[in-house]
C-alpha cells in the first residue's frame, strides 16, 4: 500500500494512513509492534520450543523403557533432562501463556496495544534470541546438564568445566530480561490503559490472572537475574560467590534459585486459571460463581507463593522450625487453590454446558490438576516429603500441574480464542481426538510414574537396575507416550490446516462475555474503532442483555481526531537490540573480546538511539465501522 | 496375581487399610477384601489395586518400612492419601453430575444467572481448612520427631559423599569403610552428612526418607532398623554423570554379630595365601593403586578413592553397582568407565595378567572372624 511509505519514522510529522490494511510480508512481522502479531510470534516460537522439548521428552522415555538400556549415553541423558526442563519452563510453558496474554489483554480491557509496544516487541526478540542461543549451546561442545535449577557446586566450573552452564546462565539472563520487561509492560497496561468504566473489579478473571503474573514475575526474577549474574562472575571471571573453599555458599544458589523458582510455578499456571474462568463462564452460560472471591484468591497466592520456597529443599538440612513453617504454608495455598476449582465447578452446577473441544480441556484440566494438586499437599508434609523429595512421584506432581493444568488450559483457549484471532475455528471433530488420545496418554505416561517414586526411583537417572521392580511402570509410561505423541500430532495438523481452511468465524462464536468478541474476527490492527464505555462486569454481555448489543463509545476526550485512530509506528530497533545483545552474549561464553564490543557496542547505540527518538506513530482512517467482518 | 481376591488383598496394602503388618508376599483376605470392595470406589483404586505387590515388594519401596523413621513417614503418606482422595472423589463427582445433568440441550432461556453465594464459598474456604490442619498436625510433630534421634544408645557414623561413592567413617573407632554401610538391627543410627564434591542425598527408603549431603555444611538424620537384612537406595540428588550408578547399600545385623563386624574391622588382617593373590598386593603397589585407596592392615593409605579394608567381605562393588565377584572386579579394573559411566577411577590399560593378580589379591580381603564369635 503506497501510503505506508509515507508513514514518518521520526522526527515532528504526522501521516494520516487512508486504509486500514495490514502490512504483509516478513519484514513487516520482525519490525511489527502490533500486541496481536507479537502474541501469535510468542505462540508460534513457544510451540516451537515445546516440539523440541518433546523430542528430548521422547528420548528419555525411550532410555527409560528397559532397565540398564543404551539408547543415550548417561552424559547425553543429563543434557536432555536439563534441556527439556528448561525448555518447558521457559521457552515453551512461559512463551505460550504471554501469548495469550499479549492477544487477549489489551482488548479484554477496551485498549489498542500495550503501554510500551517497542518494549514489548524488544521482549519478545529477547525470549526467541535467548532460547535460540541456548540451543546452539550442542553445537559448542555441549548443552547444559546441571538440572533445570543447576545447583551448584555441580554446575560450578570445577564440576562442569564446559560452555553448557554458561549458555543456561547468559541464555537464560537474556529471555529473562525479555520476561521482566513483559511483566513491568502488562502491569502498566492494566493499571493505565483500561477503557472508561473498566474499574478494578470489572475486569476479567484473565486480565486478573495476567496482572498477577506480571506482579510475581516483576519480583521473581530478581532473584534469578542475581543468581545468574553470580554464576556468570563465578564462572567466568574467577569470583567466589559460590565456592566453599574460598567462603561461598552453594546453598546461596539454592536459595536464590528457589525464591524465584516458587513463584514462577505460580507464574505458569495462574494464566491457566485465568482461560479457564474465561471458558466456564461462557460456555456454561452463566457468570463467573463468585468473582470477588476468585479475585482475592489469585492474590493471596500470588501472595503465598514468595513463602513457601524453602520446601523444595526439605531435605538440605534446615531443621524442623524451618520446615514445619514453610510445610504449613505450602499447605495453606491448596486453601485459595481449591476455592478456585470449586467456584468453577459452581459455575458449571445448574448451568447449561456445552461439551466442546475447550470445555473437554477444561475438564481434562480440572481432573488432573486436581490430582496434581493433591499430590502437591503430600510433597508439602515435610516429613513425607523427605521421602518424596527428588523422586519420580515429584516427577508425577510438577507434570500433573503443568502438563495437566498449564497445558490443558493451554489447549482450552486455543480452541476458545483461535477463532478470534486468525478468523477460523479449529476443527472440532480433530480436536476431540486430540483431547482424548492427550488425556489417555498424558495418564498412561505420569500416573505410573507416582507408583515409581513410591518405589523408590530417584528422578534425573539415567537407568535402574533390573532387580528394582521398577521395569514394569516405567514400559508402562513409555507406551503412554506413543499414545500422547499421536495426540499431540493431530492437534498440530489442527492448527496447521485451520489456520487457512477452518470453518470461519463470526466475531462472537460463542456468545462472549468480554470486550474482544465485542470487535471482528480477526481484529483489526487498531482493534476498536472507538473506545469503548464499559458499564459492568462481563461488558459485551451486559450490553447484549441491557443493551443494544454493541459497544457505546467512550466520552470524546478519550479519542483522537474525529475519524481517525492513533498507532504506533513499526521499528526494527527492537530486534537490532535484540541481536546486539545475543552477540554480546556469545562474546562471553566464547571468550571473545571482539564479538564483546560489537555486541556492547551496538547495545549501547541502540538504548542511545531508542531514548532520543520521538515516535510520533501514524493515524489509521478505518473503511469500515462495522462490528463483525463482512464474511462473518 | 490373576485373581480379584489377590487384587484386593494387593490394594488393601497399597494403600494401608488394615492394621496388620506390611511386607512379604500378598495374602488373600476375603473378608476384608468384600468389605472394601462394597465401601471403595474402585475408580480410584483400581490403579493402585493392579499395583499392590510391585509397589510393596520393590527393593527400595517407602511403603514397605523396615524402621521406625520410614514407618512415621509412611503414617502421614497413608493419613494424606486418604484426605485427597476424598476430595479428588468430590472433585470428581461434581464433574460427573455436571456432565449427565447440566448440558446445553439446545435451549434458548438462559439458566439462572448465580453470582455467588458467601456462604458455599466459606464452606469450601473452612472445610479444606479443617483437613489441612488435621494433617499439619502429624507433620509438625513428625519434623521434630525425625530432626535428630533421642536417647543415649545412639551410633554415630559420618557419611562423606563423593562422585560417586559413599564413605563411612565410625567416630571412636578406626573403622572407615564405602558403600557398604553396617549398622545394628534395633538401635538409632545417628548420621553426620557432608560432601567433598558437590551435593549428593542419602536415601534408603525402606529405612528413612532422605538428607542431602552439601559441601561445607553438616546435616544430621537418623535411621533404624526392625529386621536384619540388607536395605537398598541410591543417592537421590543429582550429582553429575555418574549419578545414577551410585548406590547404595545398608547391611543391618543383630547387634553380636555387628559387633564382630566392627571386630573385624578395627583389626583387619592381610594374608594372601596364594602366589597370585601376593603378586596382585605387588601390583597394587607398583600400578599406582595405592596412592588412591586405603587397605587396612597394609602400607597402602591412600585417601582419594574408596577405603577398600575387608572389600571381599562386601556384597558389591563400584559404588554398589556390579556384584562383588572376580569376573566383574575384572571388568571394572579393565576399563572402570566402560561400567560405570563417569567414574573418576582412571583407566590404568592395565594387562590381564595384572588384572588377575590385582583380581585374587582384592579377593583376599577378608578378616576371618574371630573365635568363639558367633
Amino acid at each position: 500500500m503506497a501510503t505506508h511509505s509515507e508513514r514518518v519514522w521520526h522526527g515532528g510529522g504526522q501521516v494520516v494512513v487512508t486504509g486500514d490494511e495490514e502490512p504483509r510480508g516478513l519484514w513487516s512481522w520482525l519490525t511489527t509492534v502490533d500486541h496481536k502479531r507479537i502474541g501469535q510470534m510468542y505462540m508460534g516460537a513457544g510451540l516451537f520450543f515445546f516440539l523440541l522439548a518433546g523430542i528430548e521428552a521422547f528420548l528419555m522415555r525411550l532410555q527409560l523403557a528397559q532397565p540398564d538400556a543404551h539408547v543415550v549415553s548417561a552424559a547425553l541423558f543429563n543434557q536432555l533432562f536439563t534441556m527439556h526442563g528448561v525448555t518447558m519452563v521457559f521457552l515453551a510453558g512461559m512463551p505460550l501463556l504471554i501469548g495469550f496474554i499479549n492477544l487477549v489483554v489489551p482488548i479484554q480491557i477496551g485498549a489498542r496495544d500495550v503501554a510500551f509496544p517497542r518494549l514489548n516487541a524488544l521482549s519478545l526478540w529477547l525470549f526467541i534470541g535467548g532460547g535460540l542461543m541456548l540451543y546452539t549451546s550442542w553445537f559448542f561442545g555441549g548443552a547444559p546438564d546441571a538440572g533445570w535449577f543447576n545447583y551448584v557446586p555441580i554446575s560450578a566450573g570445577e564440576f562442569s568445566p564446559g560452555p553448557g552452564v554458561d549458555f543456561y546462565d547468559i541464555g537464560l539472563q537474556i529471555s529473562g530480561i525479555g520476561t521482566l520487561m513483559t511483566g513491568i509492560n502488562f502491569l502498566t497496561t492494566i493499571i493505565n490503559l483500561r477503557a472508561p468504566g473498566m474499574s478494578w473489579l470489572r475486569l476479567p478473571m484473565f486480565v486478573w490472572a495476567t496482572f498477577v503474573t506480571s506482579l510475581l514475575i516483576v519480583f521473581a526474577f530478581p532473584p534469578l537475574t542475581v543468581n545468574l549474574f553470580l554464576q556468570t562472575f563465578d564462572r567466568l571471571f574467577g569470583a567466589h560467590f559460590f565456592t566453599v573453599s574460598a567462603g561461598g555458599s552453594p546453598l546461596l544458589w539454592a536459595n536464590l534459585f528457589w525464591v524465584f523458582g516458587h513463584p514462577e510455578v505460580y507464574i505458569l499456571i495462574m494464566p491457566a486459571f485465568g482461560i479457564i474462568s474465561e471458558v466456564v463462564p461462557v460456555m456454561s452460560r452463566r457468570p463467573l460463581f463468585g468473582y470477588t472471591t476468585m479475585v482475592l484468591s489469585v492474590m493471596a497466592i500470588g501472595f503465598l507463593s514468595f513463602m513457601v520456597w524453602v520446601h523444595h529443599m526439605f531435605d538440605l538440612g534446615y531443621g524442623p522450625w524451618v520446615n514445619s513453617i514453610f510445610a504449613l504454608s505450602s499447605m495453606l495455598i491448596a486453601v485459595p487453590t481449591g476455592v478456585k476449582i470449586f467456584n468453577w465447578l459452581t459455575t458449571m452446577w445448574g448451568g447449561q454446558v456445552r461439551m466442546n473441544t475447550a470445555m473437554h480441556w477444561v475438564f481434562g484440566f480440572l481432573i488432573t490438576f486436581v490430582v496434581g494438586g493433591m499430590s502437591g499437599v503430600m510433597l508439602a508434609l515435610a516429613p513425607a516429603d523427605l521421602q518424596f523429595n527428588n523422586s519420580y512421584f515429584v516427577v508425577a506432581h510438577f507434570h500433573y500441574v503443568l502438563i495437566g493444568g498449564t497445558l490443558f488450559a493451554i489447549f482450552a483457549g486455543m480452541y476458545y480464542w483461535f477463532p478470534k484471532y486468525t478468523g477460523r475455528f479449529l476443527n472440532e471433530r480433530l480436536g476431540k481426538w486430540q483431547f482424548w488420545l492427550v488425556f489417555i496418554g498424558f495418564n498412561v505416561t505420569f500416573f505410573p510414574m507416582h507408583f515409581l517414586g513410591l518405589m523408590g526411583m530417584p528422578r534425573r537417572i539415567y537407568t535402574y537396575a533390573p532387580h528394582l521392580g521398577l521395569t514394569l511402570w516405567n514400559s508402562i509410561s513409555t507406551d503412554g507416550v506413543y499414545i500422547l505423541t499421536a495426540g499431540m500430532i493431530i492437534g498440530a495438523i489442527n492448527v496447521l490446516w485451520s489456520y487457512g481452511h477452518g470453518e470461519l468465524a463470526a466475531a462472537d462464536p460463542w456468545d462472549g462475555r468480554t470486550l474482544e468478541w465485542a470487535i471482528p474476527s480477526p481484529p483489526p490492527a487498531y482493534n476498536f474503532e472507538y473506545i469503548p464505555l464499559v458499564r459492568g462486569l462481563d461488558a459485551f454481555w451486559v450490553e447484549k442483555r441491557y443493551g443494544n448489543g454493541r459497544m457505546l463509545p467512550a466520552p470524546e476526550e478519550h479519542h483522537g481526531p474525529p475519524g481517525t485512530i492513533h498507532m504506533p509506528s513499526p521499528t526494527a530497533m527492537p530486534l537490532f537490540l535484540a541481536l546486539s545483545i545475543i552477540v554480546a552474549g556469545y562474546g562471553l561464553i566464547l571468550h571473545s573480546l571482539v564479538l564483546d564490543i560489537i555486541g556492547f557496542g551496538f547495545v549501547a547505540v541502540g538504548i542511545y538511539r531508542s531514548m532520543f527518538t520521538v515516535d510520533h506513530g501514524y493515524f489509521v482512517r478505518p473503511h469500515h465501522i462495522e462490528g463483525v467482518r463482512a464474511d462473518g | 496375581m490373576e485373581e480379584p481376591e489377590t487384587y484386593t488383598g494387593a490394594l488393601e496394602r497399597a494403600l494401608h487399610i488394615s492394621g496388620s503388618e506390611i511386607g512379604g508376599e500378598c495374602r488373600v483376605a476375603s473378608e476384608r477384601a468384600r468389605r472394601i470392595r462394597r465401601f471403595l470406589p474402585w475408580a480410584v483404586l483400581l490403579p493402585a489395586a493392579l499395583s499392590g505387590c510391585g509397589l510393596i515388594d520393590a527393593p527400595q519401596s517407602m511403603l514397605n518400612p523396615a524402621g521406625p523413621v520410614a514407618q512415621d513417614q509412611l503414617g502421614l503418606i497413608d493419613s494424606s492419601i486418604w484426605v485427597m482422595t476424598l476430595v479428588f472423589v468430590v472433585v470428581a463427582g461434581a464433574l460427573l453430575v455436571i456432565l449427565l445433568r447440566f448440558r446445553w440441550r439446545g435451549q434458548t432461556e438462559l439458566p439462572p444467572q448465580w453470582e455467588g453465594s458467601t456462604r458455599l464459598e466459606l464452606l469450601w474456604t473452612i472445610v479444606p481448612f479443617i483437613l489441612l490442619a488435621l494433617l499439619a498436625v502429624g507433620t509438625v510433630r513428625d519434623s521434630f520427631v525425625l530432626a535428630a534421634p533421642e536417647g543415649k544408645n545412639v551410633l554415630k557414623v559420618n557419611v562423606v559423599g563423593h562422585q560417586y561413592w559413599w564413605s563411612f567413617s565410625y567416630p571412636g573407632t578406626n573403622i572407615v569403610t564405602a558403600n557398604e554401610l553396617h549398622i545394628p538391627v534395633g538401635q538409632k543410627v545417628e548420621l553426620v552428612l557432608t560432601s567433598a564434591d558437590v551435593i549428593h542425598a542419602f536415601w534408603i527408603p525402606r529405612l528413612g526418607g532422605k538428607t542431602a549431603l552439601v559441601p561445607g555444611r553438616t546435616n544430621i538424620m537418623w535411621i533404624e532398623a526392625d529386621q536384619p537384612g540388607t536395605y537398598k537406595g541410591q543417592c537421590a540428588e543429582f550429582c553429575g554423570t555418574g549419578h545414577a550408578d551410585m548406590r547404595l547399600l545398608v547391611v543391618a545385623e543383630p547387634p553380636a554379630k555387628f559387633a564382630q563386624w566392627e571386630q573385624q574391622m578395627e583389626h583387619p588382617v592381610v594374608q594372601p595365601t596364594s602366589a597370585l593373590a601376593q603378586q596382585g598386593e605387588k601390583y597394587f603397589a607398583s600400578e599406582q593403586c595405592s596412592s588412591c585407596h586405603t587397605i587396612g592392615g597394609t602400607s597402602f593409605v591412600g585417601v582419594v578413592g574408596p577405603n577398600l579394608t575387608n572389600l571381599a567381605q562386601r556384597q558389591m562393588i563400584a559404588g554398589n553397582l556390579l556384584p562383588n565377584d572376580a569376573q566383574d572386579l575384572a571388568a571394572w579394573l579393565k576399563d572402570p568407565q566402560a561400567v560405570k559411566p563417569g567414574s573418576l577411577m582412571p583407566n590404568l590399560h592395565l594387562s590381564p595378567d595384572k588384572i588377575k593378580a590385582l583380581v585374587a589379591f582384592l579377593q583376599s580381603l577378608k578378616t576371618p572372624a574371630p573365635s568363639g564369635s558367633v
